[in-house]
């Protein structure tokens, strides 16, 4: 688990090397391991300095999350956190040099070690990742990072770091002061050994222990950290809305810390580490943002008996918007892609956007001209059905028309092989009627990307009623093959996530139809977490387009429509009488003036008049998202989803739910499903049937079930 | 309860406060001794009868720090039985000082007291005694802090007040101070800052600009947009006001008080001891609050502690002859005279501070006195001075004429 050496040079080499498992990772046993190396080597008087370095791929990923995930007891988790922070103390005050030797990714309480270290050398491996992204999961730095990176490289230029949780490639590492030198992979550890028998002995203190150090920008209560600290809070809170504690934590114990010494700092850092790793927005995002999506991208739920489908040419129907896009990310991952429309100018077309996505990566210096242009080389534009042959899936991105859809189905299986796949990118229409027009209504499934396809990262894919376990299987392959995270549901009208989405707008031309201002509207959607405000979202979407999507679905479903006739009522209006039919058009609910900000347009107090009494904007928050939730478990009740982890996972990556609450699974069990219940009572007699909770609901409640153990 | 009179009330002018402005070379501790000296020596006061000077001071560091009051009660030769206490009240603090003094008058456990402030806003900047209400992260979230300017556009926003309707609120103010000091109103209270030898250093207000019209002010650039937006405050301000699309930005340096530098003391004491000393008394302090408002807003404070001194003294508003409320900003008075239905022939009308500068510490208790000489011009007999304050508070007073 931990190698330890000594070499005739009195240098003694401490390497990470955890065998049973693909990363090194902190742990009680690891870090025990690790201390006892550490006490080993100080205690020696043979060794003059310590290399600490790791025999894997990866120098150490961080905190094992499985078990933070678990922790319950402030108490233990803050001894814990001390015990750490003595064995990094420990190092900085052994008197004997260390030298980290970061041979590729070091994150989190991995680099807080080589934090601890008096020097930092990086091997320069592009692929490397070094910095403090415990942010990213609601948590933050415990093991020294708060008080130490600011020491070492100013509040100023650690803040944003400690913020966004960035990961820096070993050259932007080395440029903002993480490293302290740079040298090739093979001249690694000769690197570390010639700093600690040269310059080591002579610093062996960290600047901070030393007398009359300084903070390199000044210090917190300098003019320079006087504005840092004044507009940095106010660009946090209107960031997050107050949602996220962790950064607000990392802030304080910035701002706290750095005002004493490093040890009574390293106790503030601890108040507030323990204190995000037990609070419920930390839970929720490592259980959805770390587990869910990386069980979600392994495809933990893949038929296991289907065989793993290689994928070499793909068929794309369509070239608009969305064809284009996924021809595109399909070529990135080396696929080749027959990208069809019905000229050859338009599948042209498809292929220009294409190649204006690839010229951004070239110049962002993402990738080279040449693999540009043989990413480019893959994509075929044609007008021609015989070219889809050789085809293993096609995947459809025509009119959302059924005849059209059928034609398009028909004619791609003529010229397929008998084993191809076909998927239609369907936002709203059921697979199962689609599926009438194949032949093989087995290999027929739902991909439905989100645009824009290249920036979206989850596909839902939708399991018509015929659709077969190998399809499936075969189909999740696909979506992991180009880099996308997929969830798995059911065939239903707008299966989850447009079905549940759409919750979320109504209830803003619900609540527009009862006389709430607009603004109050807009500003709880985005204080409750979401990205736009329900009402800039309808304008986004298109209200055109909600109108006749609900058009199409009163037609198809007949007697059996339910609607929201509240909201139905704002989209008629808006679209037969006002014409004021969304962002495209210029006019929606808000005026999109040519030179300056969209602004709610001032008429919508007309038609909608303000009533007197306004709601508390609490209640207008719960109420936007209690509606995706309690929908979500409609959803889960009627198995359109399966598992609680698609529609965490969906819901987050599919339109942006706020991380904080986990999904709209999550967000149900970490409020209590009793709570979420009754909750939903009192609003079922406020507002309508639809937050009435289903009988699934209900029943966990009664029993005193939830959808996840923690 | 025993009574509290007002025996005199003294302020310097105000100098601009910055390098150019005359009182730079000027120390605040000199500006206090220039107050309190002059309320001795024409009231011909035996200070060993004063019992307290308590002082209101906002940046109260370097040369205003380590209590101001007592160390000017000494060196401006008051006896040295006298104490003095430093107070803040932020912007308000001049005027808390005097109703401070005027409680220990009532409360009977001082006979003759002194109330007053100082500020030199060029020698010791806004924001020099730092704190934790913008800055520590836990406070500045919990209380949705935003800076002053970012609080006077969410009045004006939130009241509807158009730039046209604080532009012609600050020509007007600088057209009434303007008109007050061509006609010597305030002479009665001025006493001249002068040097160490003698010389004047500064005897009248610098930061009147008499010429201001409409047209002028339309050139100033709002003053707060740019920091609103790219800083984040409108968006935490709208967080607390969530019924706002955006704030409208409609102040700037010509509709918002004047940084400047300033004196000002007040004395205060009961009937007997004034008899003893030989002093008429002004005025008789009927009733004074402080209360606190919402802080994000911060600056609507004025209303509800007169509302509240008033409930206290038994009158309403209408009982009022004259108003001065600080001129903090110019949406700062606009919404005191909606709220309380007051008339603008009856506040302001020698002007305020975005004509002649607000002095933070000091300006309550030139405010007061400026009321009481306005309220013996005019003959008139009730008057209420009151001030917005930082994190939402505000501060009354009310005075009647004996």
């Amino acid at each position: 688990m931990i190698d330890y050496e000594v070499g005739a040079d009195g240098i003694a080499v401490i390497a990470w090397n955890m065998a049973d498992r693909s990363m090194n990772v902190l742990n009680e046993e690891s870090v025990a391991r690790f201390a006892a190396a550490v006490e080993q080597a100080v205690k020696d008087p043979a060794v003059k300095g310590v290399v600490v370095t790791s025999k894997k791929r990866d120098f150490l990923a961080g905190a094992d999350l499985t078990r933070l995930g678990k922790a319950t007891d402030a108490a233990s988790l803050l001894a814990s956190t001390a015990r750490f922070h003595a064995l990094l103390r420990g190092i900085e005050k052994s008197g004997k040099p260390f030298c980290a030797a970061l041979n590729g990714t070091a994150l989190g309480g991995g680099y807080e070690i080589a934090l601890a270290c008096h020097h930092r050398i990086a091997a320069d491996e592009p692929k490397s990742r070094i910095g403090l992204p415990e942010v990213t999961i609601g948590l933050i730095p415990g093991g020294g990072g708060t008080q130490r990176l600011p020491r070492l490289v100013g509040i100023r230029n650690a803040l944003p770091l400690l913020l966004e949780g960035r990961k820096l490639d070993p050259r932007q590492a080395l440029a903002a002061g993480l490293v302290d030198e740079l040298v090739p992979a093979d001249k690694l550890i000769a690197a570390a050994r010639r700093w600690l028998l040269g310059e080591g002995p002579a610093n062996a203190a960290q600047p901070w222990d030393r007398k009359g150090f300084k903070i390199p920008d000044g210090g917190v209560n300098s003019p320079k950290g006087h504005e840092t600290f004044v507009a940095g809070n106010a660009l946090l809170h209107a960031k997050t809305y107050g949602n996220y504690p962790a950064p607000r934590a990392i802030a304080s114990s910035v701002y706290e810390g750095l005002i004493t010494d490093l040890d009574t700092g390293l106790r503030i850092e601890s108040r507030y580490f323990v204190h995000c790793a037990l609070s419920a927005e930390a839970r929720n995002m490592i259980r959805s943002l770390f587990f869910s999506i990386g069980e979600a991208n392994k495809l933990a739920s893949r038929p296991k008996e289907v065989p793993e489908q290689g994928y070499r040419r793909i068929g794309v129907l369509g070239a608009g918007m969305m064809g284009a896009g996924i021809a595109y990310v399909s070529a990135l991952a080396g696929l080749e892609v027959v990208l069809l429309d019905t000229s050859a100018e338009l599948a042209e077309k498809g292929k220009a956007h294409a190649r204006g996505l690839l010229d951004r990566r070239v110049q962002q210096k993402r990738m080279s001209e040449a693999e540009r242009d043989e990413a480019l080389a893959l994509i075929r534009p044609t007008a021609r059905f015989e070219d889809l042959a050789g085809a293993e899936l096609v995947v459809e991105a025509v009119f959302e028309d059924r005849a059209i859809k059928a034609e398009v189905t028909r004619q791609a299986e003529a010229v397929l092989a008998e084993s191809a796949l076909f998927a239609s990118n369907t936002s709203t229409l059921p697979i199962t009627g689609l599926a009438e027009a194949s032949r093989r209504p087995a290999n027929f499934i739902g991909l439905h990307f989100f645009s824009p396809v290249d920036r979206m990262p989850l596909v839902e894919i939708i399991r018509g009623r015929r659709t077969s376990d190998a399809t499936l299987a075969r189909a999740m392959d696909y979506v992991r093959r180009i880099g996308k995270t997929p969830i798995t549901v059911n065939d239903s009208r707008g299966f989850y996530t447009s079905r549940v989405f759409g919750t979320y707008v109504n209830e803003g031309l619900t609540l527009l139809a009862e006389g709430v201002v607009p603004a109050l509207i807009d500003n709880a959607g985005r204080m409750a977490g979401m990205p736009v405000g329900p009402l800039a979202l309808a304008d986004e979407v298109s209200i055109e387009l909600m109108y006749k999507v609900r058009k199409q679905t009163r037609a198809d479903l007949g007697a059996d429509y339910r609607g929201n006739a509240a909201s139905e009522a704002v989209i008629e209006l808006m679209v037969e009488k006002l014409g004021r039919i969304g962002k495209k058009a210029g006019k929606g609910f808000y005026d999109y003036p040519a030179d300056g900000r969209k602004q709610l347009w001032p008429g919508l107090a007309r038609h909608f008049k303000p009533a007197d009494a306004q709601p508390d904007v609490e209640e207008v928050k719960r109420r936007l998202l209690y509606v995706q939730s309690v929908e979500t478990a409609r959803c889960l009740e009627e198995k359109v989803l399966l598992d609680p982890r698609d529609a965490d996972v969906g819901a987050i990556l599919g339109w942006g739910f706020p991380a904080f609450l986990g999904g709209t699974a999550s967000q149900m069990h970490s409020l209590g499903i009793g709570r979420f219940v009754a909750e939903c009572d009192r609003l079922a007699q406020r507002c309508g049937e639809r937050f009435a909770p289903p009988q699934l609901l209900r029943d966990m409640a009664a029993s005193g079930r939830s959808f996840y153990a923690a | 309860m025993t009574e509290a009179f007002i025996y005199d009330a003294v302020r310097t002018p105000r100098g601009r406060g910055k390098a150019s402005g005359a009182l730079y070379s000027v120390t605040p501790m000199a500006l206090a001794v220039t107050a309190l000296a002059a309320l001795r020596d024409r009231n011909a006061l035996d200070t060993a009868a004063v019992d307290d000077v308590v002082l209101g001071c906002v940046e109260p560091v370097g040369e205003q720090g380590a209590d101001i009051a007592r160390v000017a009660v000494l060196e401006a030769g008051y006896a040295e039985t006298t104490a003095g206490v430093q107070i803040n009240r932020f912007c308000a603090s001049g005027l808390e000082a005097c109703n401070m003094a005027a409680a220990q008058i009532m409360s009977g456990q001082s006979e003759m007291a002194v109330g007053g402030g100082v500020e030199s806003m060029s020698r010791v900047p806004m924001g020099s005694s730092g704190g934790a209400w913008a800055m520590d992260p836990q406070v500045a979230f919990h209380t949705y802090f935003v800076p002053q300017g970012i609080s006077a556009d969410l009045v004006a926003t939130k009241y509807g007040m158009s730039r046209a309707d604080v532009d012609a609120y600050a020509v007007e103010s600088q057209k009434r101070a303007a008109r007050a000091w061509a006609e010597g109103r305030f002479a009665r209270s001025v006493v001249p800052v002068k040097d160490i030898n003698g010389t004047t250093v500064l005897d009248r207000d610098e930061h009147i600009r008499a010429d201001t019209t409409m047209q002028s002010l339309a050139a100033l650039e709002p003053s707060f947009a740019k920091t609103g937006e790219a800083l984040g405050f409108d968006s935490v301000a709208i967080q607390r006001y969530p019924e706002i699309e955006r704030i409208t930005h409609v102040h700037h340096a010509g509709n918002s008080s004047g940084i400047v530098d300033g004196a000002a003391a007040v004395l205060i004491g009961n009937k007997a001891m004034g008899e003893k000393l030989g002093l008429k008394p002004r005025a008789r302090i009927r009733a004074f609050a402080s209360i606190g408002s919402e802080p994000t807003i911060m600056l609507t404070g004025p209303s509800f502690s007169a509302e509240k001194a008033l409930k206290r003294a038994g009158m309403s508003a209408g009982d009022i002859d004259l108003y001065e409320l600080n001129e903090a900003f110019a949406a700062v008075v606009l919404r005191f005279m909606q709220a309380l239905d007051v008339p603008h022939d009856r506040i302001n009308v020698n002007g305020g501070a975005i004509a002649m500068g607000h002095p933070l510490g000091a300006t309550g208790a030139m405010i007061l006195g400026t009321l009481l000489d306005e309220l013996e011009r005019t003959g008139k007999s009730t008057g209420l001075a009151t001030l917005c304050v930082g994190a939402g508070m505000g501060t009354a007073t009310i005075i009647e004429r004996v």
